[in-house]
């Protein structure tokens, strides 16, 4: 359980936190250090490492919880926050059950980001700057950026849970702007993963080339067309619209306050019965990836779609509790300064038969959002929208001109029953995803997806 | 010298010491709660102290910077060793300097003492009532998704070696909810929101009942057809876009060629009827302090008059570059983020025109009452957006049905031609920043919808 939390310090802290009552209390020790670079106008700039230790300890009480922080990990910085959660309580002590040690094996990592010199990684972004500028000279601008962190965690619980993991992820990204004549454009690509330096020893210069080809590519756009039509989305980001549109409507939270369109809709059908969706914790090495989820349930693949009806919420520990299931290890929180709350891990559309060509060759007049700048989503209503950072026309079954300034816009319910086909060319990508003032790596994932009609808000007259 | 400042200190000493040609240390501690209420009952209760150090070290021209939360001796040093490192392995840069002490004046109310006299119950009591005002309003309001009070105090030192030295604190409260309405088959979703330096002086039952009102009014809404018409934004829209504005007049985006402003200083870039300016000393404004994060006076800057860019806003490094002064915008998310140039308070200059008489002047048209998507659809090199909206069409000068799941398109300095009104009522809006504006009135904009 790495030196994080003591077994007996941490019973002593469930005891003080139950000491004015409560049916559940936690403690969650964390210590989080990261570095990142950035390279901009041919300069390594930006260049920053931090550290940080703490801990939270929430007491449920009835439908209440009560929660406090606190940084350091001293045995009185966490029985202080033990003591500030419980102040609220008015009850009698309640006894914690004695905890049972679980070990899970964290993801493995070969190699050690904070074991690299920085100035390999700062070689590396060099690199990167290099392949993108290669590509002409209209690349006018170009940044890159570094990011390594690592989360230890562990915690305990009084149902006698005691568990922790350590969790190392690495991302680069690439940013390039093209510029002919008075026509700027902007290209983006990441590449990341739970995974160690490792992730960057296979051609990581080639998202500079990605980044700065999409930014070539739409100098020579049109304006994207606007009103309904057919849509092809492409494979690993394309799926960031199934998290907007169906995952964060499952997440348990948003359904016991009736605040999504998803409701009473378990067993249904919500989709063609080719559709198979599924989020799962536990894909190796993926950025949504986690050993257990930060409740400490071990993480796992749940379908949430299958061929085409509803199978499953997700839940974390409390929603699942007053829902009467198990939890789904969906329980996910930023840091230890924040509750955990339901949120995806990586969510995906599994492969489908249908080849992207054939996909596009059926449509005589349609839109093709090859990649997004991201999303939003209204569970409540199901209402969601989409910026499409790389588009094309597709006019006579043939992907044609590039597009700028798309946007999708429709509604969940809608918009899921309208996918017609799923590619074989199934791929992950990686994302930030933000709910309740939190920030999470999740990852996205599917093939070349269809909807027969979605409609494509553009700035063509 | 208080804890904090003295921190600051020791923290710049020990990047000296480390090798630092010169140092600067950002000290922040936050102490807040947040109290979210759901069907009459406290939902959860946060209370949370948290501090932090972060320590920025020149070594020439080359900049490192480390944070860490450990303000023992040791730790301290150990952050102070990081940065004077870090600084090591980015590359030299003749701008990269620190700033200059200047003389400053404190500024008052930033700090209101209601806060601390809250006691919890009773901050929770002003959510719960919140909510009750709401789900009080109409029969068909259904429900509330969240109500969230949340309070915080920070206290921030800043130290460097060239001389600076400040300390303030401030306190910040809010209150939101998202309401929920069902009516002809569909489910609305209606915002409310209060922001204030302490709770006294928030307003439950209008919060409440503003959430209430936008999820009602939205029943029925239905798709529009695709036009061009008059727009009217209204406050938290406007703000929204004017935050894309103030980003994009950031010299960083500006000396970057990542700005569609680059370039275009004193050329006319807005309608005459549209006047901004940021203010990092406005007393009513959220993000009002005595300094910026690195140190530099804050103070009130023109960005745009009788529709001509009068201005960039500056922090140190961008100041150097061109040879002109910061304007007191550096920014940081905390101590966990280097300074980078942002906007502080951005503030739209009032109109004539009442919200009735904005409506009449757009005759037929739409009010945008929400917008969804900004950080997709927009474009910040170009300015090029398409976000998803909702809100009610303008007939015969007066608002009319709902309408919702549409686009509106455009680019922002063309917007910022277009703008013909703004309005007489200006409000503080949380969206884009800290922005006070009043709603606008668009000559024209492009819809998408059916």
């Amino acid at each position: 359980m790495s030196d994080l939390l003591d077994q007996g310090v941490a019973e002593r802290v469930l005891a003080r936190a139950l000491a004015n009552g409560g049916r559940f209390a936690e403690v969650f020790a964390e210590r989080r250090r990261g570095q990142s670079l950035t390279i901009d106008e041919r300069r390594i700039e930006s260049v920053q490492s931090g550290a940080e230790e703490g801990a939270g300890v929430r007491v449920v009480n009835g439908n209440t919880t009560y929660f406090a922080h606190v940084d350091g990990l001293d045995p009185a910085d966490l029985e202080r926050a033990a003591d500030e959660a419980a102040a609220a309580l008015k009850g009698g002590r309640t006894e914690p059950q004695p905890l049972q040690a679980r070990a899970p094996t964290p993801l493995p990592i070969e190699r050690r980001p904070e074991e690299v010199p920085a100035q390999q990684k700062a070689e590396l972004l060099r690199g990167l700057d290099e392949r993108a500028r290669a590509k002409g000279g209209e690349i006018a601008q170009f940044t890159a950026s570094y990011a390594e962190a690592r989360r230890e965690v562990a915690l305990a619980n009084s149902d006698g849970l005691f568990s922790g993991d350590d969790r190392t992820r690495t991302r680069i990204g690439a940013q390039a702007v093209a510029r002919r004549d008075s026509t700027v454009e902007t290209g983006a690509e990441t590449l990341g993963a739970h995974r160690g330096y490792e992730l960057l020893e296979d051609d990581p210069g080639q998202i500079a080339e990605q980044a700065a080809a999409k930014a070539l590519t739409l100098l020579d756009a049109v304006d994207a067309p606007s009103g309904s039509m057919p849509v092809v989305v492409g494979g690993g980001f394309g799926g960031v619209l199934f998290h907007e549109m169906t995952g964060h409507g499952l997440e348990a939270d948003h359904i016991e306050k009736n605040a999504s369109v998803y409701v009473g809709k378990l067993g249904e059908r919500v989709a063609e019965p080719l559709l198979n969706a599924y989020d799962d914790g536990r894909l190796p090495g993926e950025w949504g990836s986690d050993a257990i989820d930060d409740e400490g349930q071990p993480t796992q693949k749940t379908q949430v779609i299958e061929e085409g009806r509803l199978t499953s919420y997700l839940y974390d520990h409390l929603t699942a509790e007053r829902a009467g299931v198990a939890s789904t290890g969906n329980g996910r929180r930023e840091s230890f300064r924040q509750l955990p709350i339901p949120r995806m891990t990586n969510t995906y559309i599994a492969p489908g038969d249908a080849t992207p060509e054939e996909m596009i060759a059926e449509v005589e007049k349609g839109f093709y959002a090859v990649s997004f700048g991201g999303g939003q989503v209204d569970p409540a209503t199901g209402d969601f929208v989409f910026g499409v950072s790389e588009g094309y026309l597709i006019e006579g079954g043939k992907v044609t001109r590039p597009c700028r300034g798309a946007t999708l816009i429709g509604n969940c319910l809608d918009a899921l029953a309208a996918i017609d086909a799923v590619g074989d060319d199934f791929f992950m990508k990686t994302g930030i995803c933000g709910k309740g003032g939190q920030k999470i790596p999740v990852g996205t994932g599917q093939g070349h997806v269809r909807l027969r009609a979605l409609t494509v808000g553009g700035t063509a007259r | 010298m208080t804890e904090l400042s003295a921190v600051a200190r020791r923290a710049v000493e020990a990047a000296t010491g480390a090798g630092a040609s010169e140092a600067e240390a950002y000290v922040s501690r936050d102490s807040g709660r947040e109290v979210r209420v759901h069907g009459g009952e406290v939902e959860s209760l946060t209370a949370a102290t948290q501090s932090g150090v972060g320590v920025r070290a020149w070594s020439g021209h080359r900049v490192g910077y480390a944070f860490g939360t450990d303000f023992s001796e040791e730790g301290v040093r150990a952050i102070a060793a990081q940065a004077a490192e870090a600084a090591a392995v980015a590359d030299e840069d003749e701008f990269a300097l620190p700033p200059q002490p200047a003389e400053f004046e404190a500024l008052a109310g930033l700090s209101d003492p209601s806060l601390g006299e809250w006691e919890t119950a009773r901050v929770a009591d002003l959510a719960l009532e919140v909510e009750r005002t709401a789900l009080a309003a109409d029969e068909r309001l259904v429900g509330v998704e969240t109500t969230l009070y949340a309070d915080s105090k920070e206290q921030i030192a800043i130290a460097s070696s060239t001389g600076i030295a400040g300390e303030y604190e401030t306190s910040t409260c809010y209150a939101y909810l998202q309401a929920l309405a069902e009516g002809e088959g569909a489910r609305e979703t209606g915002l409310g929101f209060g922001l204030a330096r302490g709770p006294h002086s928030l307003d439950p039952e209008a919060i409440g009942a503003e959430g209430a009102a936008r999820a009602l009014e939205m029943i029925g809404a239905a798709k529009p057809k695709s036009r061009a018409c008059p727009v009217v934004l209204e406050e938290t829209v406007a703000a929204s876009f004017v935050g894309l504005v103030g980003g994009a007049l950031s010299a960083k985006a500006v000396q970057r060629g990542r700005s569609p402003f680059a370039g275009r200083l004193d050329e006319a870039v807005a309608s005459p009827a549209f006047a901004l300016h940021d203010d990092g000393r406005d007393p009513a404004g959220p993000a009002s302090a005595p300094l910026d994060a690195e140190g530099v006076p804050r103070r009130r800057t023109a960005l745009i008059e009788d529709g001509r860019l009068r201005s960039y806003l500056f922090d140190t490094y961008t100041a150097n570059r061109e040879g002109a002064s910061s304007t007191g915008n550096a920014a940081r998310q905390g101590y966990r983020s280097l300074p980078s140039v942002s906007t502080s308070n951005l503030v739209v200059a009032p109109g004539s025109l009442t919200l009735e008489g904005l409506l009449a002047e757009a005759g037929e048209g739409v009010y945008v009452t929400d917008v969804a998507g900004l950080h997709s659809g927009v474009n910040p090199v170009t300015g090029v957006f398409s976000v998803g909206a909702s809100g009610r069409m303008i007939r015969d000068g007066a608002l009319a049905e709902p309408v919702r799941e549409f686009t509106i398109a455009g680019e922002l300095a063309g917007m910022l031609g277009a703008v013909s009104a703004a309005g007489a009522e200006p409000r503080w809006v949380p969206f884009g920043g800290s922005v006070r504006t009043p709603p606008l009135l668009i000559a024209e904009m492009a819809i998408s919808g059916s």
